[in-house]
């Protein structure tokens, strides 16, 4: 699939919004009122600058970004207008947890229902962008929990990252929030070292010869086209699979290192300064492996022997 | 809507026979031709005059070498693919707009160009590759069954058809209602032994495909080896002018081409 700059940005950005703002809202739940104004408010802001960003950078990966609020509609079927619709209701429910949160709004009762809710959105909405590439059975490397899993921990961790720097920032560093995302990174190695075991150990079961109907020994002869089509374009990305082995290799690699410095970051926690832009890079380098090595069925229609 | 009908009152889809296609692309340029005009037009092409020339189109024709076992030669299949007009079609579910929809009168999947956000995620959720994008108008683009030639009273009835199978000039491609078990279109489908691509996806084509008939084996399909001489005085009269013939002949280039005009004895 072609890696769009859009959608790697998106998913990256709002993902890493979406894992920093479901922890804060874990923080206030269990821990009542933020300890300073100017901390809440910073760190809440990032959360929704971050997702904002992300969500503005998806709007270029449309034809018509002028009609995106029709994306709302058809919850009941789609996990992209799931995704949007829990995108959109994040914003109030964040907006009025900052309000109790950061005691702008005298309702100590209140932080931890909305702390909570905040949390439980932030995962839905990871989850339902999880789900679009998940559920789709046309991608045989997307078709996986393993796929959300990703998604999730990939989410987690660079938000427990970005936590942990806000927090260190304001003074407000405690050991939990290093750990947390050393544990998260560890996770998210663990689940992408398991993805691409099992997409290199995976047997093509779609083959051309069932796919055309025609049996053993078929092979494309004449292509329908006189030059490049939109199907080629979008599905047939190669170029990315020559690098792709090596281009793992540093990703995991970036996150070893990211494990190690946030893994002494409980002494130090100035590291989380030099682990967070590692942590970013690797993240992005995933999602873009993630389109550009995932293989479309239609591929056997234009030749490709097996998906 | 993109959730589904539960049932169509009609699965009207196409047949296509493998074994008469001929490859012509007439089916492909009469659907570009009706549809750039019709109700998903103008298909748009971008530098349309230039040697890079591209834009969508709803029907293409991939030529197959197949090699069966058992057999010496291989043959050319020619493989129009179209939409399938799936009965559960995820390129409708995953829509997020609702600009792509089923109809529960005839089953025929569209898309409305005047809500579709193009997003391409349908066009990731077809197996088919039947969905194109409009980079002029940014917005999907797909077979319609010609749903403006099917109802349209205006044009004559033998004319109210897909434009793909008004130009088959092998009738090679069938319209009917797939749901009637008495249609001429599934009688087609139960004789030839029509089948589903990829039926493992689980999305239930509606259009079928009639595979290729088998090969009769002819005789006259092997080249027979020239028979020995004899030794006759007359035998040898032809070998000796065979090789004065050869000899004149072999001091032409075998590969210049001929611009002579005369045919090959």
């Amino acid at each position: 699939m072609n890696p769009a700059y859009s959608v790697i940005l998106f998913t990256t950005a709002s993902g890493a919004g979406y894992g920093l703002l479901g922890l804060l809202g874990f923080a206030g739940a269990s821990h009542g009122r933020a300890s300073s104004l100017g901390f809440a408010f910073t760190s809440i802001a990032i959360a929704l600058a971050l997702i904002t960003l992300g969500l503005l950078s998806s709007t270029f990966h449309l034809g018509r970004p002028e009609r995106a609020w029709r994306a709302l509609s058809q919850w009941r079927s789609s996990w992209l207008s799931r995704e949007g619709v829990l995108a959109i209701v994040t914003y109030p429910v964040a907006l009025a947890f900052l309000a109790a949160w950061s005691g702008l709004v005298d309702a100590p009762a209140l932080i931890a229902p909305l702390g909570w809710l905040v949390a439980i959105l932030c995962w839905f909405t990871v989850f339902c962008t999880a789900m679009i590439y998940a559920s789709l059975k046309t991608i045989p490397a997307w078709n996986s929990r393993l796929t959300v899993a990703g998604y999730l921990v990939f989410s987690g961790a660079t938000g427990a990252t970005w936590l942990t720097v806000i927090a260190y920032c304001f003074g407000r560093f405690v050991p939990f929030q290093s750990i947390l995302a050393c544990a998260t990174i560890l996770a998210a190695l663990l689940v992408k070292f398991i993805y691409w075991l099992r997409l290199d150990k995976r047997v093509k079961t779609f083959t051309m010869a069932n796919a055309t109907g025609l049996g053993e020994g078929v092979r494309q002869w004449e292509v329908p086209h006189t030059s490049e089509n939109f199907i080629m374009k979008e599905m047939g990305y190669a170029v990315a699979r020559n690098h792709a082995r090596r281009l793992r290799r540093y990703c995991l690699f970036l996150l070893d290192i990211a494990f190690f410095l946030m893994a002494f970051a409980g002494d130090h926690p100035w590291l989380s300064f030099i682990a967070l832009p590692v942590l970013m890079l690797a993240a992005w380098m995933e999602r873009w492996l993630f389109f550009a090595q995932a293989e479309h069925v239609v591929g056997l229609f234009y030749g490709k022997p097996a998906v | 809507m993109t959730s589904l009908p539960t049932s169509t009152a009609k699965k009207l889809g196409l047949v296509i026979d493998l074994d008469t296609c001929v490859g012509c692309q007439a089916c492909a340029t009469s659907c570009k031709e009706w549809n750039a005009q019709g109700d998903s037009g103008p298909l748009t092409d971008t530098d349309p005059q230039g040697a890079n020339v591209s834009g969508p189109w709803f029907n293409r024709i991939h030529g197959y070498e197949v090699k069966e076992q058992g057999q010496e030669n291989s043959r050319i299949v020619n493989f129009p693919r179209s939409c399938l007009h799936c009965e559960e079609p995820a390129c409708v579910t995953v829509c997020p707009t609702g600009a792509s929809y089923k109809r529960a009168e005839d089953g025929i999947v569209l898309i409305n160009p005047d809500t579709c956000i193009g997003c391409k995620l349908c066009s990731w959720a077809c197996p088919y590759g039947a969905r194109e994008y409009d980079y002029t108008q940014g917005v999907m683009k797909k077979c319609t069954l010609c749903v403006d030639r099917i109802y349209n009273t205006n044009l004559e009835p033998e004319d109210q058809v897909p434009a793909c199978v008004k130009a088959c000039p092998t009738g090679a491609r069938h319209f009917g209602d797939l749901g009637d078990e008495n249609s001429e279109v599934s009688q087609l489908v139960k004789e030839r032994g029509g089948y589903d691509l990829l039926p493992e996806i689980g999305y239930k084509p509606t259009n079928k495909y009639l595979p290729p008939r088998a090969r009769r084996e002819s005789p006259l399909a092997h080249v027979e080896p020239l028979p020995k001489s004899s030794g006759s005085p007359m035998d040898r009269l032809f070998s000796w002018a065979d090789k004065l013939l050869s000899a004149s002949s072999s001091s032409q280039r075998v590969d210049a081409p001929d611009h002579s005009g005369k045919l090959e004895g």
